[in-house]
């Protein structure tokens, strides 16, 4: 029923569409919600292990994480997502939306994250790996112990901002069928044709997730590892 | 249901003329992002404070907003107003008004990276502002905005598909149309990411030699 309001000629009050709507919008948002902390889980665990990889002595352990990284990063997440979705049952694996989103989001962020870490692990000044050496720490020990406390001040600033983009892109697992605030906003959309209203208020959840509960929680994580290695943050 | 060969050739023509749309429409978008980028930038460094606040909160909303339902946005919301633009054109504006909050940013921070001393030497030697910013500051800046340029045009250019979902006929629509008309979705969607991989792999290499090479020529890193 196209322009269902339109047609019957009511004009509703942004309040009005609220009070009608609103609720699926929420819905929506938990899911979205649902979405981003599942493949945020992931991608942390992911990015973790290729990062580690990446730097391994070991070339065939490095080479599957460097074609890893470049197959994602080199292709589109969208391009990911669908095949994922649409190309795997092909191969017997049949994914139900909500998981083929996370598993697609969760490896693309991942490729990005273990460059990160790559890099968060470079910047750890040589001395202090000679130091824990000298000092005859055990391998595991000097992993724990010395390097990773220093190394999530480092990586929090980019892996912050990381955090946000996957935010941004968990609105295209909508086109996977997963019915989050993307998915309802369109729905609702092609219901009442209020396109302002509902992407309106869709982009505006959006960004209220954005900067007023991811952003600040990050940069708490930030100030923590700051903390934690005895450097006051900004 | 494995690979049909037969099938992938008779899909490629048709694959590889969408090919050219997709990069076009990265290229297009990529000249207005810069673009746009310049004018978030200017505004952003006017003296009004007020205005700058205005400003960086407009940028800050639209980078942290998803690009898809922006693209809904513009393409659902201007014909209310009786504005209507054609899917192109719609999607070309958003590419352009999302990566361009992005490439103020990298104009910005490039900016910020020339040392406060080169602006101080040049009103120590009277130079006029324009004077300072074309032969001092921007061919000091360019080169720190040279990564971010590039990595934002590669970007730009995976964000393409995108396009798709308001009905642009670049590579992924191509995809989805022939897999749907044929009920065939593998070799579509797998051609869509080799050619994916085979553009933007050589893109990302190129952009890093490009940083490295400013890099030396800097004198940050030796050969």
């Amino acid at each position: 029923m196209p322009g269902f309001y339109k047609s019957k000629g009511i004009t509703l009050t942004y309040f009005e569409f609220l009070n009608e709507h609103g609720i699926t919008l929420l819905l929506g948002t938990v899911t979205t919600m649902k979405v981003l902390v599942c493949s945020m889980i992931l991608y942390v665990i992911i990015s973790m292990i290729f990062g580690l990889m990446r730097l391994s002595k070991n070339p065939v352990i490095q080479g599957i994480a460097t074609v890893y990284i470049e197959f994602f990063r080199g292709t589109s997440l969208l391009v990911q997502l669908f095949w994922a979705y649409y190309v795997l049952p092909f191969f017997g694996i049949s994914l139900e939306a909500f998981t083929a989103g996370v598993v697609a989001l969760g490896l693309n962020f991942g490729a990005y994250g273990a460059e990160i870490v790559r890099a968060g692990i470079l910047a750890v000044p040589k001395g202090q790996w000679e130091a824990a050496h000298s000092l005859n720490f055990t391998p595991a020990k000097k992993i724990k112990r010395i390097i990773i406390p220093q190394i999530f001040p480092i990586i929090l600033p980019p892996a912050a901002n990381l955090t946000v983009e996957l935010l941004k892109a968990t609105a295209l697992v909508a086109l996977v069928t997963v019915v989050d605030l993307t998915f309802e906003a369109k729905q609702i959309n092609s219901i009442t044709w209020l396109s302002a209203q509902c992407f309106g208020t869709a982009l505006l959840i959006y960004y209220i997730m954005a900067r007023f509960a991811l952003v600040p929680f990050l940069r708490w994580l930030e100030v923590l590892a700051a903390r934690k290695v005895g450097k006051e943050k900004i | 249901m494995g690979w049909r060969w037969d099938f992938t050739y008779e899909i490629l023509p048709q694959m590889a003329i969408a090919t050219l749309n997709t990069i076009l429409a990265a290229g297009v978008g990529y000249a207005i992002a810069l673009i746009v980028g310049l004018f978030f930038l200017l505004a952003q460094r006017t003296p009004s404070k007020i205005f700058n606040w205005v400003n960086r909160e407009i940028v800050e909303f639209i980078r942290s907003t998803p690009l898809l339902i922006q693209l809904f946005f513009v393409y659902f919301v201007l014909p209310q107003f009786g504005i209507t633009l054609s899917a192109w054109v719609c999607g070309m504006i958003t590419i352009g008004l999302h990566f361009g909050t992005y490439m103020s940013e990298v104009y910005r921070g490039a900016l910020e990276g020339v040392s406060k001393t080169q602006w101080e030497a040049c009103r120590a030697l009277n130079f006029s502002t324009i004077y300072t910013y074309r032969r001092i500051v921007l061919p000091q800046a360019f080169p720190i905005a040279i990564p971010g340029m590039g990595n934002y045009l590669v970007g730009i250019f995976k964000d393409t598909p995108l396009l798709s979902t308001i009905g642009v006929a670049e590579l992924f629509h191509a995809a989805t149309a022939v897999g749907g008309y044929n009920y065939r979705y593998l070799e579509p969607y797998t051609l869509v990411g080799i050619i994916f991989l085979t553009l933007s792999i050589p893109a990302a290499m190129w952009v890093r030699k490009l940083e490295r090479d400013v890099n030396i020529a800097q004198g940050k890193i030796k050969k």
